[in-house]
């Protein structure tokens, strides 16, 4: 018991003040998540909207994939990104292996069906409400999608929290793609098990709060979000 | 150009199965104020929706081509849409899709908002309004931008006595300056006030039409006179 407690001490300690490593981690991981979040909603948000009011043949098949896609365990996710990208596979040239790049297409992969899920119902349900009017003011389609995504936009940010939680607290397919070099691809879930693992409670649970106060942050925005939206204070 | 006259021909309506409108054959033409009355589910609704060109023809023809014809027209649904967006920026959405000037918007919004007893709400989430608040709030982005045409689908179905007079004072205006209005109503009283001329539709068809007078104090069909009695039409 007194070991954890001297931990949870040295764990704050390093937090206020600023510890080298903690910081260093911390940043790393949020610039490997922000930036996976950037290109996954680059291409989940108009994927979404686009499923959500484009009647077209294979409509039905891209959702029910997507879905299927959301359920995909990270650590398979992890595996493909591996092979795909060490030195014998497709992209070996590359020497993507063993980078923060590789995490981050880890991460994409992850996310992407997601956000595009999220956006697909919240912007389904939109266009329900708005179709006919938009339809009879004779908008045109630029002028649809731009009117859901602007007042959609809560329902965007919240899908995009809701992929930033998932990729910030990942860790098996980073684990995997990553390999967890001191330096260079160090993030703070793969620390927190590497340090774990070693006996070094301070710095881990150090990293842990991190983790939890963005988690954390993660929520009670979400929470705001979603009541701002159904108390009609859009 | 003018959007009328319009012309259905055999205009036909099948929705699982059923024919839920027509044959009908009628021209929307000249100026005034028609009524469009009949029992529930008679398809009120779809013939409105029809002349304004939202929804197909499964068969027959209408002669306008649909969305050129709808920039000079307006529709008032029988469930308010309100955009989630303040009243404000309700009553801007049509002018803005027009490109009108800043200051013409905000002169037009002052206007209207004033007409309809919401310019304390000007700024606040149009989704906090009243049912019936919400029902002006859509009469008044219907008609923000004059149209020609207006087609309003039980537009005082909500309203309280005083907001009904001020709406149908509203309609006589318009109509009085050359606005063309066709409105569906379940309100005898209100055909009466309003009415130029008056169409019965049971059961799909159109089964007359007629100027008000003669419609409401001597109908030439049994059934225009069974109805305005509160009969149950077959
Ligand atoms: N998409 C649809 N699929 C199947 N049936 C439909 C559809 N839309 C309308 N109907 C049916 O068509 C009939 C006419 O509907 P419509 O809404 O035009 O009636 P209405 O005269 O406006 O009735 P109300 O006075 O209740 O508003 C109804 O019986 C309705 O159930
Ligand atoms: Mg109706």
């Amino acid at each position: 018991m007194g070991d954890i407690w001297a931990g949870i001490a040295a764990a704050f300690r390093l937090i206020i003040t600023a510890d080298a490593d903690l910081v260093e981690i911390s940043l790393r991981s949020l610039q490997v998540t922000l930036s996976a979040l950037v290109i996954a909603c680059a291409i989940a948000l108009p994927l979404g909207t686009f499923l959500a009011i484009q009647r077209f043949r294979y409509r039905r098949t891209v959702i029910a994939v997507l879905n299927a896609l959301m359920g995909l365990p990270p650590v398979v996710v992890g595996l493909i990104v591996y092979i795909l990208l060490s030195r014998s596979g497709p992209f070996g040239v590359l020497g993507l292996l063993f980078t923060p790049t590789a995490m981050i297409i880890a991460q994409v992969i992850i996310i992407t069906p997601l956000i595009a899920s999220v956006t697909h119902q919240a912007m389904r349900d939109l266009w329900a409400e708005y179709h006919d009017l938009l339809i009879s003011l004779n908008t045109g389609k630029l002028q649809r999608v731009g009117t859901l995504i602007l007042d959609g936009r809560r329902s965007l940010l919240t899908a995009a929290l809701a992929g930033f939680g998932r990729a910030i607290g990942e860790v098996g397919a980073i684990m995997i793609v990553g390999g967890n070099i001191e330096h260079q691809t160090r993030v703070l879930t793969t620390a927190i098990a590497l340090e774990t693992g070693r006996g070094d409670f301070a710095l881990a649970l150090g990293l842990g709060f991190v983790l939890i106060a963005l988690a954390l942050a993660v929520n009670l925005a979400t929470h705001y979000l979603g009541r701002t939206e159904s108390e009609g204070r859009w | 150009m003018s959007v009328l006259p319009i012309t259905l021909r055999d205009a036909c309506v099948r929705r699982g199965g059923h024919v839920i409108l027509g044959p009908v054959s009628l021209t929307l033409a000249g100026r005034g104020l028609t009524v469009l009355m009949g029992p529930n589910g008679a398809g009120k609704t779809t013939l409105l929706k029809v002349l304004h060109g939202i929804v197909r023809l499964s068969a027959g023809t209408v002669s306008h081509d649909g969305d050129d014809a709808r920039g000079a027209q307006a529709f008032v649904f029988q469930t308010p849409i309100v955009l989630r967006r303040s009243v404000a920026a309700n009553l801007a959405y049509p002018l803005k899709l027009q490109r009108r000037s800043r200051a013409e918007r905000a002169e037009r919004i002052r206007d209207w908002a004033a007409r309809i007893r919401l310019e304390d709400h000007l700024d606040q989430p149009a989704g906090r309004l009243s049912g019936g608040e919400r029902q002006k709030l859509a009469i008044a982005r219907a008609m923000i931008r004059d149209p020609e045409l207006v087609f309003l689908d039980e537009p005082t179905s909500n309203l309280d006595g005083r907001s009904t007079r001020e709406i149908e004072d509203l309609l006589k205006a318009a109509r009085d300056a050359g606005t063309r209005i066709v409105m569906s109503t379940h309100d005898i009283a209100q055909g009466r006030r309003l009415a130029d001329d008056a169409w019965l539709l049971v059961n799909g068809q159109i089964r007359e039409t007629a100027p008000a007078p003669q419609f409401f104090d001597q109908p030439a069909q049994p059934e225009t006179r069974a109805y305005l009695r509160g009969d149950i039409l077959e």
